[in-house]
Parts: structure tokens; C-alpha cells; sequence
């Protein structure tokens, strides 16, 4: 098994921390792992994306250029990475902000309307767990213990009382997300 | 008294002290190096800390003054003395760390280093001979060169209008609060020789007390890049050299 | 007892300094290696194994405190990027002329000038060819992987200290940014003053009352003993590059074709391989892990099996010439890179190879 992934939005997000919390659970399930940011004034409020690749194999390049699944969370990303999803593959994305939607007829098109929910609930801070239980809904590539494991050791240890809620938002997530096209 | 006599022990009154190695000295003669390291050396000597010392050379005239100190010593890049230092005593603090350096090296090429290791309050003995002008390479303007000054690259005088100014680089490092000792001295008559040594032995004890770095400015000559006799060149620096850089105190902490 | 971590490179070159017991770090930020210094830092080692961390005013600076440590015999070490590691071309030359051991972390972006803050390799002419003035080399390992990172630290000090000379460990934008798991080992002890003194008599380590005082330099004004110290480092530098090449192959037992490339770019080429051998193209890869010593000897013994070599680099072509000298014009020799900050795909690799050596 091997998994490349692309996650894209805005810079505050949780592009970033997404990625570490699945490359870090991929880590806790035995797998090999990479995560590779887009650096530099990237950083400072605009885009920001990340590479994750999760294998049970070495990983060769951490650099890639199409991906099993592009996770997209603005309109930049999508005008940026909707044609690097491979054929067969998947693309999963939150509408809001969306102006122009996936128009890809090869791959599989999941929505999640992730913001939205975060806001109605309010748990703003959890929109990217949102996604990442939408992602594992359909790539259930890491078992929830090991998800547990991840956010523990990613999550600095003030933070660990926030753990049940991190899964309570994955859990969501899978709840929430739609077909907007599929094979 | 015949030779045996004077030999003796008992009428010892003068002699090399053995923090300075057996090396003939290559500094022109007259040149106030020599006295310099002597008082340097000396307060070593004194202090009982060769074993504990290292020493930091400069490029410039004193270049090869790791050949006269008898304690360890490291050649520095130039005018990259304070950065050798700060590492130095960073990583040995139990030791006397001290900086030896002329006027290019120390106010032109390395003016950062120097700046900001009396900013972070390096705790390192700096000697700073000024002598207006680079010796070593033949004569040239010095950032110390005084207004009018002729060196070989200011052969008309030093035109403050195109060569730009003299710089005091000992008073902009008495406004720094990593300096705890900033003076001005000078070598060229006994009594100033031993006023000079105190200061210079004040700044090795401060080292015993963490206080920041303590700067030792020492006025000093340049006959052979002056073009003048050594007697002529000392009372120059009287007439010219003191009045733009006078000599005392810039600042002493508590 | 190892431990699992997900690190980024450049925190896993701070995390080694600090459990590999380096003495002191000294280093000034720069895009894209800024992490280095912020995870030393953040770390305080100064409270855990006494080491010495200080962000100088300068590169320049950074590694003039370097030779001042490295003189004392101590285990000190800058990181910088491209143009940082510019600034301390004077005092390289002075570390290697005064025969200190050191480590230095270039983590590469794109030039000249400014350049880019992205990801590049075009500073192997600067590494491995000298860099500041004088017949000198840098011992120089190319990780390329977050763990060769962690690892490379104390490989790196260790060869420093064997040849007294110093060592760069030659990365880049992506080594640094990318984060791995890494086993990081236990916080080793510093060495003790006594051990420096005993193991290093040419350190400064305050004056033995019987011996003469030691005197780092890198001035010798007779040209007659200049000679001979420029011999005694070309000898060592022989010695280095009998004992000290080290290189990885991968999938070359029946290959074809040869990738050669290091760092991130053979990584990339990893992933051109497998594209590759999909299409039935039997290629592999001679990754050197020391750019300096270069593994000329097994690149010669390969251009004797293979049919073409491509030389895969972040740069305009730069190691393509080591290539071509170890192989001797026996084969088709090329180079593939971008430049600029931007990282070549397996794709384009693989389409390199079937355009520049395959059907070239």
C-alpha cells in the first residue's frame, strides 16, 4: 500500500498539522511516512500545502508531482491540483469559498462541507479533523487506535485533553462527506 | 662589580618575563607593539594565569604576535578576532581569553564582530593599538587616520569630504551595555607605560568577575609608516594623535 | 534505547548536535534551515549537556566562532544556506589551513545571488571543488533522508576529527523541510577538558608549563614550509579518499542505465526508477553519500557494464563533470536538472533518460 497525498488551502487552515497528525499515525501503525510543506512566504497567510505519503514500502520521492488523493480546501489549491490527481484517484473538497467546482471526469469527487459544520457546532479549531475523518472515511488507510496514537504524540501534552474531541471531529467528518462525482 | 656579581640574583632589576618567548620581535624600532605585548604579557605573568590563557591575533602588524606570547594562541581571519574569542571563552569560561588588534582589523574590516561582541557583553580582555594608519601593508589610511593625515592611499592628506571621518571606535563601544571597562591609553613614556600596564591588569581581573568585555585602546606610533624618527613620531602623537584621541578613562562599571 | 520520531531535517541536525554531545553551535537564520537554530533554541541544551548556542550578528561571524571552538578542540559546528555559506568561504579555507575539525550544514536554494528560497543543489561546485581561496577540500556527505540528517552529524564530526579538516554535510529545501521518522539515540556525554587535552595535543588547551605554547595557524611566510604543509594535507587528502568514499546502489545489478544523483534528487530518482522498470527499462541508481571523497572508482567499474549514465542534480550540471572524469567518455554521460528552486519529477527524470541516453 501506498498513498500520496496532497492537502491545500490557506495558510491557519491546519494544512500543515493535518498532514503531521496522519503522517504521525501512519508512524504509529508501522508504516513509512513523509511530509513535505510548501516553505516560505507561503507560510505567512497565503496558500500552504503539504505532501503526505504513507507506504508500507521505503519512500522514494517525497516530491511528486500527481497524487492518489488531493485534498483541497480553497480555490487556488483547486485551480492548482485538480489536475494532479491521477486518473483512478480522488479528490476530496470543502465548497466553501468554491467558485468553480471539480471538473474532472476520471477520478472520484467526494465534497465535505467541513466549515461549515465546524462553525455550526463550534469547533472552528477542528475543521481539519473534519477533513482528515472524511479522507479516512474512504482511504481507511490508519486504524482509530493508531489515530488516537498519532494525535498524542503530535499534539504537544497540554493539549491531550483535546484528544477525544479530535476523534469526535473525525468521526464527523466521515459522517458528512458526499459524493459529488464518482467512477 | 665584576660580571659574576652582576649576575647574581639579588641584583636582578630587570628581565624578560617568560609569558613573552625568546623570539626576536619583527615590529620596526620605536614601534609601541613591542611595549604592548610586554605590559600584556606581564600582567599574565603576574596574574599567574598563563597556563589559563588563550590569546586571539589579529592581521595587521601584530600578525605574528602568536610567535612572541608564550601562552596558547590562535590566528585569527581578518579583523574576526571577537568572534574567535566569544567562542573561545563561551566554551573554556574558566579561561583568560584576550584579543590583540590594530586599527584595520579591529574599526574597519571587522567592526561588526568587534561591535557586537562588546554588545552581548563578551566577557574577554580587547587590546586595540591606534596608530592611524596600516602599517603592515605599507602605509595606508587607517579608518583612524586623522583629518589631513598623509598615508599612501591619502598621499594629499585625508579629505574628510571624499575619504570620509576618523572614526572613535572606543567611544562608540564605552555606549555599549556589554562594556564594563573602556579606556584610552597610551605607551610612549615610562609614566604612561605604567599607568597603561594598571590598566591593562584591571582589564584581566574584570574576566574574574563576568563583567562584559574590557577595552584597552593604546594610543600608539607608526615611525616607519609615518615617515619619521621615533622620537619625532612620539611627539607627532603628542601634538596630533591625543588631542583627536585623548587618554583616560571612557568608562569603568562598578 | 532508540527512539521513533517524525522530524523534520533540519530539527533532526539540531537534535543530533545536541545528543551526539557537540560543544557549541553557532549560526546566524536564513531560509530554509531557520528551524536549526529555532529547535536548539527551544531545546536549551545549554541546561542539558552544557552546550553552547549562540546566534551570531553574521555568517561571517558564525564561522570565525567556529574556528575559535574548533582551535580549543572542541566539537563545534554552523549551519547556514547558499548564500550564507558564501559569507564563510574566508573562513572555511582558514579552518581547513589551520587543519581544524568542524562541521558545517549547507542546506542549499537556489542562486546565484539571492535566488530562491526553494530547494537546489547548485552549490556542489562550491563544496566540492573549494570554495574559498587555496588547495583545500571539505570532506563532504550528501543525506538523503531525515535520518541520514540525524545520522550524518556524528559521521561528520568523526571524519572532521579523523583527517582535521573540516566537514560539510551538503543538503537541501527538501531534507531540510521534509519530515521522516528517525530513531534518535541517547544524549551522548560532551568530551571532558581532560579528554580534549590528552587526545588532542595540537588543541588550545591552556600553555603545559613543560612543553611550548601551541599556536593555531593557518600563516607560514617561508614558502619552503608552506610547501610542506600543503603537502601534508594533500596526503591526508589521499588518505581520505582510499578510506572514506561512501556510496548506496539501488536496483544496479542488472541495470541498464544508470541514474547518478544524490540528496533529494535521488529520492526523486527512486521514484523515476520504479516508473521506469514498469515500462521494462532496466535502470538504477549510484547515489554517492560523499560527494567528496567521489566515488570515481565504482562509477568507473559500472561504465564497463552499462550502457549510459544520466546525472540527475538540482543544478545547470555540476557533478556531471565528476561523472564524465570517473567514467572516462567509456559511455553516454549526460545531466538532467532543473534549477531555480524547482525540483524535477520522476516523470521528467524518467523522460530524460529515454530522450537524452536511451534514444539519445
Amino acid at each position: 500500500m501506498t498513498e500520496e497525498i496532497i492537502i491545500a488551502g490557506f495558510g491557519g487552515q491546519g494544512v500543515l498539522s493535518m498532514g503531521k497528525i496522519l503522517a504521525y499515525s501512519g508512524i504509529m501503525q508501522n508504516k513509512e511516512v513523509s511530509w513535505m510543506p510548501s516553505y516560505g512566504p507561503e507560510m505567512r497567510g497565503g496558500t500552504s500545502n503539504v505532501t503526505v505519503i504513507i507506504s508500507d514500502e521505503r519512500i522514494s520521492s517525497p516530491v511528486l508531482s500527481v497524487f492518489d488523493t488531493a485534498i483541497i480546501l480553497n480555490q487556488q489549491s483547486m485551480d492548482k491540483f485538480e489536475k494532479s490527481v491521477k486518473p483512478g484517484g480522488m479528490l476530496i473538497y470543502d465548497p466553501n469559498g468554491i467558485t468553480r467546482h471539480p471538473e474532472r471526469k476520471d477520478i472520484n469527487i467526494y465534497q465535505i462541507a467541513a466549515t461549515d459544520k465546524a462553525t455550526e457546532i463550534g469547533i472552528s479549531k477542528l475543521f481539519n479533523m473534519i477533513v482528515l475523518g472524511g479522507f479516512l472515511k474512504y482511504k481507511p488507510i490508519i486504524q482509530e487506535e493508531f489515530m488516537r496514537k498519532g494525535l498524542e504524540k503530535s499534539l504537544p501534552e497540554r493539549h491531550h485533553k483535546l484528544i477525544p474531541d479530535n476523534l469526535k471531529a473525525i468521526a464527523i467528518g466521515s459522517e458528512i462527506i458526499k459524493a459529488y462525482h464518482t467512477l | 662589580m665584576n660580571r659574576e656579581d652582576i649576575i647574581k640574583p639579588e641584583n636582578l632589576v630587570y628581565r624578560r618575563t617568560p609569558v613573552l618567548t625568546d623570539n626576536v620581535m619583527h615590529y620596526c624600532p620605536g614601534c609601541g607593539h613591542g611595549t604592548a605585548h610586554r605590559l600584556v604579557a606581564e600582567v599574565i605573568e603576574e596574574m599567574g594565569i598563563q597556563e589559563k590563557t588563550i590569546g586571539i591575533a589579529p592581521v595587521g602588524c601584530s600578525v605574528l604576535a602568536y610567535n612572541y606570547f608564550e601562552v596558547d594562541m590562535q590566528e585569527a581571519a581578518h579583523g574576526r578576532a571577537p568572534a574567535l574569542a566569544t567562542a573561545v571563552k563561551r566554551l573554556k569560561p574558566d579561561f583568560f581569553v584576550f584579543s590583540y588588534q590594530g586599527d584595520g582589523d579591529l574599526a574597519a574590516i571587522g567592526t561588526g564582530e568587534t561591535i557586537h561582541a562588546c554588545n552581548r557583553g563578551e566577557n574577554i580582555t580587547m587590546i586595540f593599538i591606534n596608530n592611524g594608519i596600516y602599517g603592515m601593508t605599507g602605509g595606508q589610511m587607517a579608518p583612524t587616520t586623522l583629518e589631513d593625515m598623509k598615508t599612501s592611499t591619502s598621499p594629499y592628506g585625508r579629505d574628510t569630504s571624499i575619504m570620509g571621518n576618523p572614526l572613535k571606535i572606543t567611544e562608540l563601544l564605552a555606549q555599549l551595555p556589554g562594556t564594563c571597562y573602556v579606556t584610552r591609553q597610551a605607551v610612549y613614556t615610562p609614566a604612561l607605560v605604567r599607568k597603561c600596564k594598571r590598566a591593562i591588569r584591571q582589564a584581566f581581573e574584570n574576566q574574574k568577575e563576568n563583567k562584559g568585555v574590557s577595552f584597552v585602546e593604546i594610543v600608539s606610533n607608526c615611525n616607519s609608516g609615518w615617515k619619521m624618527t621615533p622620537t619625532a613620531a612620539n611627539q607627532w602623537l603628542e601634538e596630533n594623535m591625543l588631542p583627536f584621541y585623548p587618554l583616560g578613562d571612557l568608562k569603568v562599571s562598578k | 534505547m532508540k527512539e521513533l520520531k517524525l522530524m523534520k531535517g533540519n530539527e533532526a541536525i539540531a537534535e543530533a548536535a545536541i545528543r551526539y554531545g557537540v560543544d557549541g553551535y553557532f549560526g546566524y537564520p536564513i531560509t530554509p534551515q531557520s528551524e536549526i537554530l529555532e529547535h536548539l533554541m527551544a531545546e536549551e541544551p545549554y541546561k542539558k549537556t552544557g552546550m553552547v548556542v549562540l546566534q551570531a550578528e553574521s555568517e561571517v561571524a558564525s564561522i570565525n566562532m567556529v574556528y575559535g571552538g574548533a582551535a580549543c578542540g572542541k566539537r563545534v559546528m554552523t549551519t547556514s544556506s547558499s548564500p550564507g555559506i558564501s559569507l564563510m568561504q574566508e573562513g572555511l579555507s582558514y579552518i581547513a589551513g589551520a587543519e581544524l575539525p568542524c562541521l558545517v550544514v549547507n542546506v542549499v536554494r537556489g542562486g546565484p545571488g539571492l535566488g530562491t528560497i526553494q530547494p537546489s543543489q547548485a552549490d556542489y561546485f562550491q563544496t566540492t571543488k573549494g570554495g574559498g581561496h587555496g588547495d583545500y577540500r571539505l570532506i563532504t556527505l550528501a543525506p538523503a533522508s531525515v535520518q541520514e540528517m540525524y545520522d550524518f552529524v556524528g559521521l561528520a564530526f568523526e571524519l572532521a576529527f579523523k583527517y582535521r579538516n573540516p566537514a560539510m554535510i551538503l543538503s537541501d529545501g527538501v531534507i531540510g523541510q521534509v519530515m521522516e521518522k528517525v530513531q534518535i539515540g541517547d544524549y551522548q556525554p560532551r568530551w571532558t577538558d581532560e579528554y580534549i587535552k590528552k587526545s588532542f595535543p595540537w588543541a588550545s588547551t591552556g600553555k603545559n608549563p613543560n612543553k611550548p605554547h601551541i599556536i593555531i595557524t593557518s600563516l607560514e611566510l617561508d614558502s619552503s614550509k608552506q610547501e610542506q604543509v600543503n603537502i601534508r594535507i594533500q596526503n591526508k587528502y589521499k588518505e581520505c579518499q582510499a578510506n572514506e568514499v561512501r556510496y548506496e546502489m539501488i536496483n544496479c545489478d542488472d541495470a541498464e542505465y544508470i541514474f547518478v544523483a544524490y540528496g533529494s534528487s535521488a529520492r526523486i530518482c527512486q521514484k523515476a526508477i520504479q516508473l521506469g522498470r514498469e515500462k521494462g527499462i532496466k535502470v538504477g541508481l549510484l547515489r554517492p553519500i560523499t560527494l567528496w571523497p567521489f566515488p570515481s572508482k565504482i562509477l568507473g567499474e559500472l561504465a564497463d557494464k552499462v550502457k549510459g549514465m544520466l546525472s540527475v542534480e538540482m543544478s545547470a550540471g555540476q557533478m556531471v563533470e565528476d561523472v564524465l572524469l570517473a567514467t572516462k567518455h567509456k559511455i553516454k554521460v549526460e545531466h538532467f536538472g532543473r534549477f531555480g528552486g524547482i525540483i524535477p519529477t520522476p516523470q521528467e527524470v524518467l523522460h530524460a533518460l529515454e530522450t537524452k541516453i536511451i534514444g539519445g
